[in-house]
């Protein structure tokens, strides 16, 4: 079995050396991201929020005895203590307890923002891809025209005027974010849909639909998943600004960015309010687009040159 | 060239057309009123105010009487948030002051990252590079309403460098600056380095060093160029967003910009002012997405518009 | 004969990728007189480029490093010298044309520039001076009206026209060495000739030494003096050019040779090497052609010795030491 030459240093040194493609795709890219200590230490750091975002109010519940909503005037504004870790906020919430909540509503619409733009952008980019032609160029051009609206300006004004729904939302944040998708897929199906195996599908009779959602899509999963990785801190990015606003997640629920957004009213007296929220956000953020880069890295090699 | 330049004018108009219909139907169609909520009126007073502005009329008679306004007089409507000025009183105060900001953020942005894009491609894989992406990288993730309030704490309430949120001198745009330039100094950044990286590698570059060109000369010469066209493709959506009112930062700061007063407008259901901002906002990316594409042109020979 | 102009010494490129080091170029030695002109023939990966790119010192580093040997050229040591000393031979003493004229022109600039900085770095012209130079250049290779193209960019021209704009670059101060490095890949059959005819018509005009870098063994045999024919890092085998067409001794260069289309002889089938370029990452230890060799024996697990095989005409196979004891 022969293993490939790496990549890059072909592309480096053309002619210096034939490329094998021995090892497959999966197994290659795995092996890089493997290798990649920032993208792995990312992953660690992100498992590591997300088990705490998910079970760290129960432990606290069972620990100390407080929850997210659960005001107490004795403790109002206290600074971080061994009894309150973040401190407590104005009605004396503890600061933790609501960021790990705040942190599992932010997760929960990036993800599922992020699931709906995916459904979207790979099923429009798919379709169009594959029919070509006119249809192709009408759907294109429908991206281009959405492209050039101002989304977010929009998003406000739906929100604002009718409805500030946590569905709502949810749908808002995935129908802006698929139009990138869309045109990534687009050009990896335009690549492969002339590729033999899709020929002998449609030799052997295989319904469009089939053909489209069982050989060709699996095709495009690499950029797909890469620009899934990417869009999860992007949405959560928008969904905290237009919580910031107030526009977003509504009390009683609270996310990374409402909590964010109380604390600014009282930064000069209690920036811990501010600060750990503020942290814990960027933290996620910061490992998920290191995360995405790794993997764009290990899955595609040529997109990042060195 | 000017043939290309005219046709995509005219192309603007009718996406124009759609964002204001979008825009209008969207705002009028929500249920509630300009003079409903918060502020108790007295019924016949809402009818007249109602009425004065025109707001009791069908609504497809409202809408034909709006754009026979804008179209005919370029007149963007009264305001119903700020009772005694019409909405291009309030553009014609907070555009200048978003533009003064975002431009200031924006050539900030421009000197920075592509020093750090640079000085990164140039010492490809060393500690700087990692270093500058990993920089990089966290730009991208800090929220800026995080980053502004931090930056607060830091320079202005520790420090007492900066003033903190006032708008007046010139030295009350730092801050706000810097706050907003961070996410784009990071992608400038990341843009120009790997652009810069991919050309290093192209055949045309060692052409150049194989002439005996001394390396300073390669870079200027053969390598920036080519290098500039991903940082100037992102440019355009960039700088209209910025220019157009930030909404956050402007809110953060207290700068009475176009995205403050959309903002406010957008919460007291001034549909005037929202569609009025939201048409602006829609000019610009149009306008800079022109510009852009005029700049492509200029840069790359290969390009020809007809 | 007196000293040679270039003088290639046991040299020594090496990459250095994840999968371990690649010994790209492993022990070559060569010589090449002045006016005279060098075939390296081998297969993509077989070393040939990355021997042209170590002469200019060129490498990428990282990955690529050489590692040993000497590059003598009129008798200095180039990887010795300085890289302000070596930028004063690029382009002026040595210069180089690539495989491909479409990606090794600068796309932004127009000609022009990219002909006149090469005069005005190494000439010391003034502009005026060598925007003359460069069109006497662009005349010297046949391209029409150029005294109006000189001022179009590199998409306006056709691959041939380009081809030949990198050759007037090239040639524009009068270097003692050309290395050209497949400079007919790219092109149609029909302009292949006629560049590789201009190569010719230039190179006696001018007196420049070639160093001609293809896998076609029908381009060097109209062109080259000498041939070095290279596999998987080494010369396998070097000869005079009528030498080595009439008597290949090392069983890769007959392949090759079987391999090459005949005009005069209508074969139903092309003659193909079994097997594939080797993995450069595990190289076996002894021939590397052994995987691949119709005649692959016993000592073929031992690198096998270069010998003489005939005038100024050496082998680097197993066969080839036996028949020469036994002769």
């Amino acid at each position: 079995m022969q293993t490939p030459v790496e990549p890059t240093s072909t592309a480096l040194a053309p002619e210096s050396f034939e490329l094998v493609r021995g090892t497959s795709l999966w197994q290659d890219a795995r092996r890089r991201l493997v290798k990649n200590k920032l993208a792995v230490a990312s992953a660690i750091v992100f498992s590591v929020i997300l088990l705490a975002v998910l079970v760290g109010p129960a432990i606290i519940a069972n620990t100390w005895g407080y929850t997210y909503d659960m005001t107490n005037s004795e403790v109002v504004y206290q600074p971080p203590s061994a009894a309150h870790w973040f401190g407590t906020d104005q009605l004396g919430r503890d600061i933790l307890v609501r960021s790990l909540i705040g942190g599992q509503i932010s997760l929960l619409v990036a993800v599922v923002a992020s699931v709906v733009s995916l459904l979207i952008g790979v099923t429009y980019g798919a379709i169009s891809g594959y029919l070509g032609g006119k249809v192709d160029e009408a759907m294109m051009r429908f991206v281009d025209i959405l492209y050039s609206l101002p989304d977010i300006f929009l998003i406000i004004v739906l929100l604002a005027f009718f409805s500030k729904d946590l569905i709502v939302l949810f749908a808002m944040l995935g129908a802006i974010s698929w139009l990138t998708m869309a045109r990534i897929v687009r050009g990896q199906v335009l690549s492969i849909k002339n590729r033999e195996f899709v020929e002998a599908a449609r030799a052997i009779g295989v319904s469009t639909p089939k053909i489209i959602f069982r050989h060709i899509v699996p095709n495009t999963l690499g950029p797909v998943i890469v620009y899934t990785t990417l869009t999860i801190p992007s949405v959560m990015l928008t969904e905290a600004f237009l919580s910031f606003l107030g526009l977003g997640v509504q009390p009683p629920l609270s996310s990374w960015g409402t909590l964010v957004q109380e604390g600014v009213g009282a930064i000069s007296v209690y920036p811990w309010h501010l600060i750990f929220p503020g942290l814990m956000m960027t933290v996620t953020l910061f490992s998920l687009n290191f995360l995405g880069d790794g993997l764009r890295d290990a899955l595609d090699p040529q997109a990042r040159a060195d | 060239m000017l043939k290309f330049v005219l046709r995509r004018l005219l192309l603007a108009i009718p996406v124009l057309l759609v964002v204001v219909t979008i825009s209008f139907f969207l705002v009028r169609l929500a249920p509630g009123g300009p003079f409903m909520e918060e502020r108790a009126y007295p019924p016949a007073v809402i009818e007249k105010l109602n009425a004065k502005y025109g707001l009791d009329k069908p609504l497809h008679e409202q809408y034909f009487n709006y754009m026979q306004r804008v179209i005919l007089h370029l007149d963007l409507g009264p305001s119903t948030r700020y009772l005694d000025r019409t909405v291009g009183d309030v553009i014609a105060q907070g555009l200048p002051n978003s533009m003064l900001l975002g431009g200031t953020a924006y050539l900030t942005a421009l000197v920075l990252g592509m020093a750090a894009g640079i000085i990164a491609a140039l010492r490809q894989n060393s500690g700087v590079d990692y270093g500058a992406m990993a920089v990089a990288v966290l730009g991208v993730s800090i929220p800026n309403f995080v980053l502004g309030p931090l930056l607060v704490i830091v320079l202005s309430l520790t420090l007492y460098w900066l003033p903190p949120a006032r708008w007046g001198d010139l030295s009350h745009l730092i801050l706000p600056a810097l706050t907003l330039s961070a996410l784009y100094t990071a992608y400038i950044a990341r843009l120009t380095r790997s652009g810069l990286v991919e050309v290093l590698r192209s055949d045309y570059i060692r052409t150049a060093r194989a002439k005996g060109l001394r390396e300073s000369v390669v870079l200027l010469r053969h390598a920036l160029r080519g290098s500039l066209l991903p940082v100037v493709s992102y440019s355009g959506p960039a700088l209209a967003f910025l220019l157009g009112g930030t909404i956050v930062v402007e809110k953060l700061f207290l700068i009475p910009g176009l995205g403050n007063f959309f903002i406010e407008a957008a919460n007291a259901r001034d549909s005037f002012i929202v569609v009025g901002v939201t048409l602006v906002v829609a000019t610009l990316l149009i306008v800079l997405n022109l510009v852009v594409d005029i700049v492509y042109a200029l840069i790359d020979p290969r390009i020809a518009y007809k | 004969m007196g000293t040679p102009l270039l003088s290639v010494r046991n040299l020594q490129t090496s990459f250095f990728t994840r999968e371990g080091e690649v010994r790209s170029v492993d022990d070559v030695s060569f010589d090449l007189e002045a006016g005279q002109t060098l075939g390296i023939v081998g297969e993509s990966g077989s070393g040939k480029s990355v021997t042209s790119l170590s002469i200019m010192r060129l490498i990428p580093t990282p990955p690529g490093r050489i590692k040993g040997g000497q590059v003598l050229f009129g008798g200095q040591d180039l990887l010795k010298l300085s890289d302000r000393q070596m930028r004063a031979i690029r382009g002026k003493r040595i210069a180089m044309i690539f495989q491909d004229p479409m990606s090794s022109l600068n796309p932004f600039l127009r000609i022009a520039r990219q002909l006149t900085e090469i005069s005005e770095l190494h000439l010391g012209l003034d502009r005026r001076a060598a925007r003359r130079r460069a069109i006497e250049m662009l005349e010297l290779v046949g391209i029409p009206d150029a005294a109006r193209r000189i001022d179009d960019y590199p998409h306006q021209f056709s691959g041939g026209m380009r081809q030949r704009v990198m050759i007037a670059m090239a040639l524009s101060c009068d270097p003692q060495l050309l290395i050209a490095d497949e400079p007919t890949t790219a092109l149609d059959v029909t302009i292949q000739a006629q560049i590789l005819e201009l190569i010719k018509d230039l190179r006696e005009r001018l007196g420049t030494a070639v160093i001609l870098i293809t896998h076609d063994l029908g381009v060097v045999a109209g062109m080259a003096d000498r041939v070095a024919v290279m596999y998987a890092g080494k010369i396998v085998e070097s000869a005079p050019t009528d030498s080595l067409f009439a008597r290949p001794a090392h069983p890769y260069t007959q392949g090759l040779l079987r391999s090459m289309p005949d005009p005069l002889q209508e074969v139903a089938e092309l003659y193909q090497i079994p097997g594939l370029p080797p993995d450069m990452t595990r190289l076996p230890p002894g021939c590397a052609f052994a995987p691949r060799c119709p005649h692959a024996a016993e000592p073929c697990s031992q690198p096998p010795e270069t010998v003489a095989v005939g005038a100024a005409h050496r082998s680097a196979c197993w066969l080839n030491v036996r028949s020469e004891t036994r002769a």
